[in-house]
């Protein structure tokens, strides 16, 4: 009876585990913060000397000159983020819209696996298949491909965000509308996607914050530019691209640069990624 | 009884979910101007029968209903159920402003949503009047433009009913009206509800036999899916024919 109850040494042996097991929890929470605070620590005291106006508003120079920027990467990416959220942010909202409001229609439980299928496959194979349908037919590099790269990315977690958002709009907003004798069209347009645009918006911004750091699509579509483009249709630099060029150059000053658009990259998705949430939280 | 002009006509009603018969065959007559009272034990069906009148149990996928819903002459179920739904308002168990509309976007969103253009003066005409009728004007004439949400939950119901009313229907719906409200809301609600039935015939499932004897003119009492007795509320709270309604009345009001 009373061996049953676990002796005292069995009972101090469960008490470390739990110790243990408590200190392991702390060690592994430290690490992630530590990793984290060390890869941005890093990232603004190796790019924090090149940032100043003239960082933003000059065009990169060779090697050795002063007042090198990387407008041309910023807008580039921006024109990129610009073109990819064009297409997949209104593909997206239809398909999650659709797929939300007809959760019985067979063809829904193939799109969902299709989505998830889709934000399985590895970044760079959206590149080849963009190089194959839009750099290959044009015969050069270009940002709508580059675009077109992107928004495959992009489009699956727009849908899936989407199809969330607009489930959780209760049934008693479609009815009230339904019984004033509403279309369910008008419906879907008027009241269930006005309930749901919080979780529309963000899952747009989470799409964009995803593709504004990608790099391995963008290497042969949108390819990199050291000019700055304003056609959709040539080879335009992106910020991704810029950091990959310049970090991997011989160059200490050209490294240099690469940090500071380090830098500014994080502080992009930095910013997205708090927006969101505060997008979400309204 | 048979003098006053029907609303609704329920011939032969059936409906099942599945392999559920939830409408076991039930056949009535409603009349226009009177308030008509369904009551019944939970889970009889009191809901699917009123759902079936503006046709929205039709979102349930796998139902299926036979019988016939005459209302002034014609099938309901023989012409877009959107024509219906117009001429018959209703009015949900939860309120249901829509939360992205102001009070006033909600009084009128019957016309907004349908694509029905109305002048500015004629929307606020008829956002006053609908407000008035539903007892909820002199509470919010000066915040018409704030969002019907922050509204309390016995506001937020008058506005739903208000919202129906803007639509001038002949018959209004109550789906338990008051049963997610406190005791005054519910007292107002049903006192606005005896005064409405000048303008507009009123059919209200309610679990609360006080209600019913309070406000209503006729009384249908429900069981399992079948109508047990109907008829005018004294009779059938003073002289009930069906032993069942005796049993359940005595049960509810002891
Ligand atoms: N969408 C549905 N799917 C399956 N069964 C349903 C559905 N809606 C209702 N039922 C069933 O139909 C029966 C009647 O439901 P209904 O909601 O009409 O009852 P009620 O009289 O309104 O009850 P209460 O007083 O609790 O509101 C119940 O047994 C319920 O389980
Ligand atoms: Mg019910």
């Amino acid at each position: 009876m009373h061996s049953s109850l676990g002796t005292d040494a069995k009972l101090s042996r469960r008490v470390l585990q739990d110790r243990l097991f408590k200190l392991i929890l702390v060690g592994v929470a430290l690490g992630v913060v530590l990793l984290l605070t060390t890869i941005i620590g890093f990232v603004i005291q190796q790019g924090i000397s090149v940032i100043n106006w003239s960082f933003f508003t000059h065009l990169p120079q060779p090697p050795g000159a002063s007042h090198s920027g990387i407008l041309n990467a910023i807008l580039g990416t921006l024109m990129l983020t610009v073109l990819a959220s064009l297409i997949s942010i209104p593909v997206g909202i239809w398909c999650g819209v659709a797929m939300a409001e007809h959760p019985l229609h067979p063809l829904v439980k193939w799109a969902q696996v299709s989505v998830d299928g889709i934000q399985s496959i590895p970044s760079i194979l959206f590149g080849i298949m963009a190089y194959l349908w839009v750099v290959v037919p044009m015969g050069q590099f270009s940002a709508v491909s580059g675009a077109v790269a992107l928004s495959m990315i992009m489009l699956p977690i727009v849908i899936r965000a989407v199809e969330e958002a607009v489930r959780r709009v209760p049934t008693t907003m479609r009815e009230a509308s339904l019984a004033l004798g509403v279309s369910p069209f008008r419906t879907t347009i008027k009241v269930v996607i006005p309930c749901a645009l919080n979780g529309i918006l963000t899952g747009s911004l989470l799409g964009v914050s995803r593709i504004s750091g990608e790099t391995a699509p963008l290497l042969f579509t949108a390819f990199g530019s050291p000019f700055l483009v304003i056609s959709i249709f040539q080879p335009v630099q992106s910020m991704p691209i810029l950091i990959y060029n310049y970090a991997t150059s011989p160059y200490a000053d050209w490294q240099q640069i690469g940090w500071g658009a380090s830098l500014v990259l994080i502080l992009f998705c930095f910013v997205l990624s708090v927006g969101t949430r505060w997008v979400f939280k309204r | 009884m048979m003098s006053v002009p029907t609303t609704f006509r329920v011939i032969d009603l059936r409906v099942s979910i599945g392999v559920d018969a939830i409408i076991r065959g039930i056949s009535m007559d409603f009349f226009a101007n009177t308030v008509t009272s369904i009551m019944g034990p939970s889970g009889c069906g009191k809901t699917t029968f009123i759902r079936c009148m503006n046709r929205l149990h039709e979102l349930v996928p796998s139902i299926q209903v036979s019988g016939d819903i005459v209302l002034f002459n014609q099938n309901i179920f023989s012409v877009n159920p959107m024509l219906i739904r117009r001429q018959v308002g209703m009015v949900f168990q939860r309120p249901n402003p829509f939360p992205t509309m102001s009070i006033f976007e909600n009084v009128v969103a019957g016309y907004r949503l349908n694509g029905i253009r109305l002048a500015k003066s004629e929307s606020s005409q008829i956002v006053e009047t609908s407000l008035l009728k539903a007892g909820l004007w002199h509470e919010v004439k000066d915040s018409l433009h704030r969002k019907g949400a922050f509204l309390s939950g016995g506001q937020q119901q008058r506005l739903c009913i208000a919202r129906a009313l803007a639509m001038d229907p002949s018959v209004l719906l109550l789906d338990e009206p008051t049963s997610a409200l406190d005791p005054k809301s519910t007292s107002h609600i049903e006192d606005l509800i005896a005064e409405l039935k000048e303008s507009v015939s009123i059919i209200m499932v309610t679990h609360n036999i006080g209600q019913a004897s309070r406000v209503s003119d006729y009384t249908a009492f429900f069981l399992a899916g079948e109508l047990v007795e109907y008829g005018t509320t004294q009779k059938l709270f003073t002289v009930p024919d069906d032993p069942r309604t005796e049993e359940y009345l005595s049960r509810k009001f002891g």
